[in-house]
């Protein structure tokens, strides 16, 4: 350890301005400073002590937080897979298929997104936040499994340049650059994005080539690699012909994005990102009783002819990408409310908007994704209304406390 | 109008080295500092040059500004040396103490039978007046203004801060004194905050002449910032004054005894500090009287004030007027591999749950000055509001002021705080934001523009 600080000593001048390689000093200093806490001292006017957390923590823990759903992903994509071929493999040849599945997956996301980053802190000169961290391990999690390589790439490097560095960085954004990245995918592609197909892994090839990667005996009798949400559309009745019931969504076995299928590894997630203060608990309550809210007004006027109205409300919350969204999406600071009042206006807005565009839209059934993209757009705006209320409120107390 | 306020919000930060209840050593002044620097916004003019005599209370400096404002030396003595920094802009003028000590003498009277410009014109010609601060901006009060109310804070929640009843325990009848004194500049009464863990415990509760008010939570609710806006929180056009307790403690000796005597009991504390206690000094002391309290000299950070709001000094600097504690910190300039990744970092403290820190709450931490992370963006929101009971929102603050937009500064509640204020805000936040600095920027401009 000492061996390797001393060498970044050593090659610092040459990356400081004004040294040999001095161009590369943003890229220098995110390796140092991601290997080191570093050495700098309070200065000037200010505090001379300061708390221990730093960005890079917060954002570890939100990554420690995702690991469940991604553990869960990587078992679940092999398991999809296994169904769908009827291979009858064991716990760790799902577990090993659904690895060599996503690590593409996440060295795209990583190298595309990490890169784009890396260079647009040299150009500025600016240095490298560790945003894109948790970006980069959110992005796999939401796209299906067998979205192709080449659209991943473009996707994420749109997501960061248009959704986070056109606006400065980490911090400046709008909207959350994950959840762009995947509108991104299912509106520039909708041919390949939306269906039945790219859910399952290995099933995009196996139409296209006659092969899936695992040597397979062809798809099983009667399967249809829908998702639940397509499911939905009939009601109870339609889960439970598609045989899914209440605990399948619960638990997580089930088609969907890579990690955004288990409620229970989402919920590890979350107590883990309440527990540190890191996420919003205020956000995410008020997004489940939003749903709750609209999914139980459907109910009241569903008849027999629209069976998706008479979908239980709670089921919503088990369903599709909401639980994600409710969890690791919505709650991104920098694009959701900011006030604590607007915090619970944003979170119950992404609940009810969510379950009213999965209700109201049968073409598009998801409607996290453009939930939250929607209240992205509109945090700043409540902020703005619950910041006035809170002037005018103050003004009426100096008014009143006056001696 | 006595209530009880407690404060939810806050944190007292468990930093190590805590001053015990015993005066070490009186301090025989060497070279004392009479420091402009110490003041926001003066624009100091010097009456003395090098090698002239003083006694205690003669004028060393005065206000541009308003010249009936004097700052005076705290001892007697010859003018040694005139520091000036960059720009000739002066930074102290330091005074080598005579062996035997010589005061001004004001004149001992009663202040209760004196009316409102005999206390004024002491105040003025001893060099205390610059003790009164007014609020908003924190600057030094405007003799010619009568504020709406004086508030002082009779307790220190500050990390380290010296203790109120070990220090005034034998200043009560100087403090009735000076309180006396103040109530004559104001028709709105003098308000006086106590803490609600120890009211009746301290002797300061017996004070007469005062408007009570009792205040309970963590740091920062002894700051009397934070006790106005819940007593009477400053509109736009409103002046009102703080003083601390240990400047009201002198004005009573001057009235009583008829010199300027800043002499204070001050708390020498932090985890570089051996055997943290206090010590007798006067304002403007060396650092080098109290060095022998210091482990390791070179490595450590003098901060004139506390950890939160106070002035690096260095070894060779001077206590500020408004200090009674000193604080010695470790210069954290080590570098640690993997720090912000490690779970467990038990030397490290943090009031957020991303570490463990909160499984042993009654831990003492070995703090320095280590940034703990490198500045960002303003990325995580209600890191701030969970630190600071007031009713304003310092994100949005803090942005006006970097915006230089003076009415949101105006809505935002820029006439209610100073940089002390949200000193806690600085400390807690994750993108290390100097949020004191862009306060002072703020305020200095309201100043500029106000004008």
């Amino acid at each position: 350890m000492n061996g390797l600080n001393r060498l970044i000593e050593k090659i610092k001048p040459t990356f400081s301005k004004g040294g040999k390689l001095g161009f590369l000093h943003s890229t220098f200093e995110a390796f140092e400073s991601f290997l080191f806490v570093p050495g700098t001292v309070t200065a000037g006017k200010g505090t001379h002590v300061k708390d221990a957390v730093d960005l890079k923590r917060i954002m570890i823990i939100v990554v420690i937080a995702l690991v469940p759903s991604l553990l869960f992903g990587i078992w679940n994509t092999g398991y999809q897979h296994n169904a769908a071929f009827g291979l009858n493999w064991g716990f760790w040849q799902m577990v090993w298929y659904g690895f060599v599945r996503i690590i593409p997956l996440y060295l795209v996301s990583y190298i595309v997104g990490l890169g784009i980053e890396f260079a647009s802190a040299q150009i500025r000169g600016h240095q490298v936040n560790e945003g894109y961290l948790v970006s980069g391990m959110l992005i796999p999690l939401i796209v299906p499994i067998d979205v192709p390589l080449w659209m991943l790439a473009i996707a994420v490097a749109f997501a960061v340049i248009i959704g986070k560095e056109v606006f400065g960085g980490t911090g400046m954004n709008i909207w959350n650059p994950a959840l762009l990245c995947r509108a991104f995918l299912f509106f520039s592609y909708p041919s390949k994005m939306s269906g039945d197909t790219v859910w399952t892994g290995g099933l995009s090839r196996y139409l296209a080539e006659g092969t899936a990667y695992a040597s397979g005996n062809g798809l099983v009798d009667g399967f249809s690699g829908a998702t639940p949400l397509v499911h939905a559309k009939e009601g109870i009745t339609g889960l439970s012909n598609a045989g899914i019931d209440f605990m399948d969504l619960f638990v997580g076995n089930v088609g969907g994005a890579v990690g955004e299928t288990s409620v229970i590894a989402i919920l590890i997630g979350a107590v883990i990102l309440i527990w540190t203060g890191v996420a919003s608990w205020k956000i995410m309550l008020s997004s489940v009783i939003g749903a709750l809210a609209i999914g139980g007004l459907a109910n009241l006027f569903a008849t027999d002819a629209t069976p998706y109205l008479q979908l239980p409300a709670y089921w919503h919350l088990v369903l599709g990408g909401f639980a994600f969204g409710t969890v690791f999406m919505a709650t991104d600071p920098v694009t959701s409310a900011q006030t604590e009042t607007g915090k619970w206006i944003y979170g119950f807005l992404v609940g009810a908007l969510t379950v009213t565009v999965r209700l109201f839209n049968p073409g598009y059934m998801e409607g996290m994704m453009l939930a939250i993209l929607l209240m992205n757009t509109f945090a700043p705006l409540i902020d703005h209304y619950v910041i006035d209320a809170s002037i005018s409120r103050r003004a009426k107390k100096v008014k009143v406390a006056k001696l | 109008m006595s209530n009880n306020i407690e404060l939810k919000k806050g944190l007292d930060i468990p930093i190590s080295g805590a001053a015990a209840q015993k005066t070490k050593k009186v301090v025989v002044p060497d070279i004392v500092a009479v420091k402009p620097v110490d003041f926001r916004g003066l624009v100091p003019r010097l009456l003395v040059k090098e090698g002239d005599v003083v006694l205690a209370g003669s004028p060393v400096l005065s206000d541009k500004e308003t010249p009936e404002i004097l700052f005076t030396s705290p001892v007697s003595g010859t003018v040694a040396e005139i520091v000036r920094g960059a720009k000739r802009k002066l930074l102290e003028v330091r005074i080598k103490a005579d062996k035997e000590q010589k005061h001004v003498d004001f004149g001992t009277a009663k202040p209760s039978s004196l009316d409102a410009d005999a206390v004024r014109q002491t105040l003025l010609k001893s060099g205390l007046w610059p003790a009164l601060v007014q609020r908003p901006y924190g600057i030094i009060a405007n003799p010619e203004v009568s504020p709406k109310a004086i508030f002082i804070s009779a307790f220190s929640t500050a990390p380290l801060a010296a203790n109120a009843e070990y220090v005034f325990k034998d200043e009560i009848e100087n403090i009735q004194t000076g309180i006396n004194a103040l109530a004559k500049l104001t028709k709105g009464g003098i308000h006086v905050s106590f803490s609600s863990a120890n009211y009746s415990g301290t002797p300061l509760h017996k004070l007469e002449n005062i408007i009570p008010h009792i205040f309970g939570g963590k740091h920062p609710a002894g700051n009397v910032g934070v006790q106005i806006h819940h007593i009477s929180p400053i509109a736009k056009g409103d002046t009102v004054w703080t003083i601390s307790m240990h400047h009201v403690a002198a004005i009573g000796k001057l009235f009583n005894t008829g010199k300027y005597d800043t002499s204070r009991l001050i708390a020498v504390t932090g985890p570089a500090a051996d055997d943290p206690c206090y010590v007798k000094g006067i304002s403007g002391m060396s650092m080098d009287s109290i060095a022998d309290f210091c482990k390791d000299k070179d490595t450590t950070r003098f901060i004139s004030g506390d950890v939160l709001t106070g002035t690096n000094v260095g070894k060779d600097g001077f206590l500020g007027f408004f200090d009674n504690q000193v604080s010695l910190i470790k210069e954290g300039t080590e570098t640690e591999m993997f720090g912000w990744a490690k779970p467990v970092r038990p030397k490290q403290f943090s009031s957020s749950r991303t570490y463990f820190s909160w499984l042993t709450p009654n831990k003492k931490y070995d703090m320095d000055t280590n940034t703990h992370g490198e500045p960002r963006a303003f990325v995580m929101s209600d890191v701030y509001g969970k630190v600071l009971p007031m009713d304003i929102y310092p994100v949005y603050l803090a942005k006006a002021c970097l915006a230089k937009d003076i009415d949101k500064m105006e809505k935002f509640g820029i006439y209610e705080v100073i940089e002390e204020d949200l000193a806690l805000c600085e400390y807690v936040c994750p993108s290390k934001i100097g949020i004191q600095a862009i306060l002072s920027d703020g305020i200095d401009l309201m100043l500029k523009e106000m004008a």
